[in-house]
């Protein structure tokens, strides 16, 4: 959880530099050096303001690139905007984006996650963290980035070393106890979004137990309830976004 | 030296990107000449005494000499004919180079060098000798594949262990004899070649569809 | 057996080209071929004798100057054979300097079993000098182990590296990292780039061929194989199919040409190997 969490107004993000404790060193350390303390490890990403980055994970076929697609639609003529995706084994994510046009090749990177998109989004994050230096290097100032997982279980979260928000997305399909199984995803996410309430008739989904079951797990964290074939600008979670990129204030 | 600090270095939970690669092993794999547990081990004999050996002698030189690393770099680019392997090489090492950066004070070094010579450079960082860098290295290069393997062919997690652990003085063979080798003139530095790993991650670079970068 | 050939080319001033050395001795005979084509020369090692064996120090040294252009061929697949046990490894020692083309085009390297021979290359490229550099091997012959074979090669362009490449073939030590069950390997490097004219439209990577630009100025392509014939099939059209493929001149037909003192050898066959026989 974000230390600033319950204040997204706060302006400031901590860095972890800030979290730097002096320490004192046990007799029995081997001699050692540490990083200069005032130096944030992600230095090349942490100077100077850079973009909010908002990082999209949930079950297999949720919805996650059709939202990506929708925040493109919704977000790119207003805020610089890339998008990094993590796929299981192709790169069929960012073919997609590329095939609707959402956006140009050249704002996409797509990651190669060795078959974990978990482990490429929490355990082990540096191709993510290099994809979005070199969207940074390569396009200049971004205001915003979003980063698509793999579609994988509700276990798998963003590390904080990558992200500085996180939206998770679950679909009515599953079923109405997906909120109410909780998990990191469900629990945790910064926003969560239970997509595709255009089928609930269908699945018989129970959309006012998935707000109650929602509310229970997350407390204060909000949700929205989204159709992506109803609202092609997936219009809650691109005001949402706005409203923290607004925040956050333009970039370097 | 620290034992600990060598195991810190050389742990395959090190977040320096090794997890998306199979070192070569999906090629291999989909070529159809690695099927089973006994394949896997004749691969990763031939990969430790191949790219293993030129990977554990350049670790052990860029330990020695960080300042040395732009000149090793040029040797490795020289040893690796295969762009795809370039690639993956620098990915991993720019990866490393994060996670040194944020446990250890570097030395200055390119923004993407080769993995071994950014493995060398933090093991230099470390306080680690070109020894330890040499046999990180070659561990390295063998455990890659193995967790690969497990995943590619769904092998028995613990058979692949033991084999990992039969290895184990192979490696710790190729590390001393890579070690030796720390002072050399670059060109004199090993560069025992593998030409179907270097086919195969070309290969694989072709493909629409594939789990492993490379 | 220790034997040293010497081939210098130099520009004739006319456009040209013209060997000022020409020099062998048994088993590295160096013949001039054929009429001079344009503005280059082509020159065949004609083997003595079946080799190279144990105990054999064998070099070349070539050089191409400036504004000069040479091939060099040879007649017959050098076939490393075992020789007296006891004696040190064969040798072979190519040193090549290169200011103008050198277009190295040898048969390849047969390891019969037992063998136990080093292949050592040396080759300086100098800015604006062109190389192509083939090497084949082929480990075994027909239906029998390979021998132990290392070979080390280093071509540098410009004053720099440009590949620096070792493989050591022994019996027994097949993986499927490095040649796994392929029996013939061919490489080709061309620097500064491949020839215009050469660099096939269709060539396709496979599981078994590559082309790969180096990380200098210059281009490896590799291919394994079965038998040659594949190895053959993906690099020959690389390698100036104009002029004739490997091993194109009459002479490589009709078997090793009698000259000088073959006379100790082992196992030296009546004939060149045919392909025929080293495949599968
Ligand atoms: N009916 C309906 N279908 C939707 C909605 N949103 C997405 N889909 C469809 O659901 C399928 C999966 O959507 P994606 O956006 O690819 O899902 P994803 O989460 O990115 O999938 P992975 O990346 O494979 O995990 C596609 O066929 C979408 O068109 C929705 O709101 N309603
Ligand atoms: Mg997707």
């Amino acid at each position: 959880m974000h230390p600033d969490h319950a204040t997204p107004a706060g302006g400031a993000w901590p860095r972890p530099s800030e979290n730097y404790v002096p320490h004192a060193h046990g007799p029995d350390e081997p001699p050692h050096t540490h990083p200069d303390p005032g130096v944030d490890p992600h230095q090349a990403l942490a100077a100077g303001p850079r973009a909010l980055r908002v990082g999209i994970g949930g079950p297999v076929g949720s919805g996650k690139t059709a939202l990506v697609a929708a925040l493109c639609r919704a977000l790119g003529e207003e805020l610089r905007l890339a998008v990094v995706t993590n796929d299981i084994y192709t790169t069929e994510d960012a073919d997609f984006l590329l095939r609707n046009g959402v956006l140009p090749a050249e704002r996409i990177r797509a990651v190669e996650t060795g078959c974990c998109p978990h482990t490429a989004i929490r355990d082990d994050i540096s191709a993510n963290l290099d994809a979005v230096e070199d969207l940074e290097a390569t396009l200049g100032p971004l205001d915003l980035v979003l980063v698509e997982s793999g579609g994988d279980n509700l276990t798998a979260t963003f590390s904080k070393g990558l992200i500085d928000r996180q939206i998770f997305v679950v679909d009515v399909a599953g079923g109405d106890k997906v909120p109410r199984k909780g998990g990191p995803g469900v629990t945790a996410a910064d926003l969560l979004v239970i997509n595709k309430t255009d089928l609930a008739p269908l699945v018989g989904a129970d959309l006012a137990v998935m707000d109650r079951d929602a509310k229970e797990r997350r407390g204060e964290l909000p949700t929205v309830f989204l159709s992506l074939v109803e609202d092609r600008a997936a219009t809650p979670v691109a005001e949402w976004i706005r409203i923290l990129v607004g925040v956050r204030g333009p970039a370097g | 030296m620290s034992l600990a600090t060598l195991l810190v270095l050389a742990d395959g939970r090190l977040p320096a990107g090794g997890h998306a690669h199979s070192g070569g092993l999906e090629a291999q794999v989909s070529a159809g000449r690695v099927r089973d547990l006994d394949d896997v081990a004749a691969f990763l004999r031939g990969k430790l005494a191949t790219s293993g050996l030129v990977a554990a002698a350049f670790a052990a030189a860029a330990c020695r000499r960080p300042g040395r690393w732009a000149e090793l770099d040029g040797g490795l680019d020289a040893r690796t004919p295969s762009p795809a392997l370039r690639k993956a090489s620098r990915a991993q090492g720019r990866a490393l180079l994060r996670a040194g950066r944020a446990m250890w004070a570097l030395p200055p070094i390119g923004r993407e060098p080769h993995q071994p010579t950014a493995l060398g450079v933090l093991a230099h960082a470390a306080g680690l000798g070109p020894e330890e860098a040499a046999v990180a290295a070659a561990h390295g290069t063998t455990t890659g594949a193995a967790s690969a393997a497990v995943r590619l062919l769904a092998l028995d997690p613990y058979a692949v262990h033991a084999l990992l652990a039969r290895l184990a003085p192979a490696c710790d063979r190729i590390a001393g004899e890579a070690a030796r080798h720390a002072d050399d003139a670059v060109n004199d530095l090993p560069a025992a070649g593998a030409p179907l790993l270097d086919i195969g991650a070309e290969h694989h670079a072709t493909w629409e569809v594939r789990l492993f970068a490379s | 057996m220790r034997a040293v050939a010497r081939i210098v080319a130099e520009a004739d001033g006319r456009g040209g080209t013209r060997l000022a050395v020409l020099r062998g001795e048994s088993p590295l005979l160096p013949r001039r071929t054929g009429g001079s084509s344009g503005a280059g020369v082509t020159v065949h090692l004609v083997g003595g004798a079946a080799g190279p064996l144990r105990g054999d120090d064998l070099r070349v040294e070539v050089t191409v100057g400036a504004g000069a252009h040479l091939t060099v061929r040879s007649v017959a697949a050098q076939l490393a054979l075992p020789g007296r046990a006891g004696l040190p490894p064969s040798r072979l020692v190519v040193h090549a300097e290169v200011a103008g083309e050198l277009r190295w085009l040898p048969e390849p390297l047969i390891a019969a079993a037992g063998c136990d021979h080093h292949a050592r290359t040396h080759v300086e490229v100098a800015e604006g000098g062109t190389l192509l550099w083939r090497e084949d091997l082929v480990c075994g012959r027909h239906a029998e182990p390979t021998g132990t074979v290392s070979l080390s090669t280093t071509i540098r362009y410009a004053g720099a590296t440009l590949y620096r490449h070792e493989l050591a073939v022994a019996p027994d030590t097949g993986s499927p990292a490095v040649l796994g069950r392929y029996r013939a390997l061919g490489t080709l490097v061309a620097a500064p780039a491949l020839p215009a004219t050469v660099l096939p439209a269709t060539f396709r990577t496979t599981s078994s061929a590559a082309i790969m630009p180096l990380a200098g100025q210059g281009f490896l392509a590799t291919a394994v194989g079965e038998d040659i014939r594949e190895v053959r099939a993906a690099l020959d059209p690389m390698c100036g199919a104009a002029e004739g493929a490997p091993g194109g001149a009459p002479q490589a037909r009709d078997g090793f040409l009698a000259v000088g003192d073959g006379s100790h050898r082992v196992h030296a066959p009546a004939k060149p190997f045919a392909e025929r026989e080293i495949a599968t």
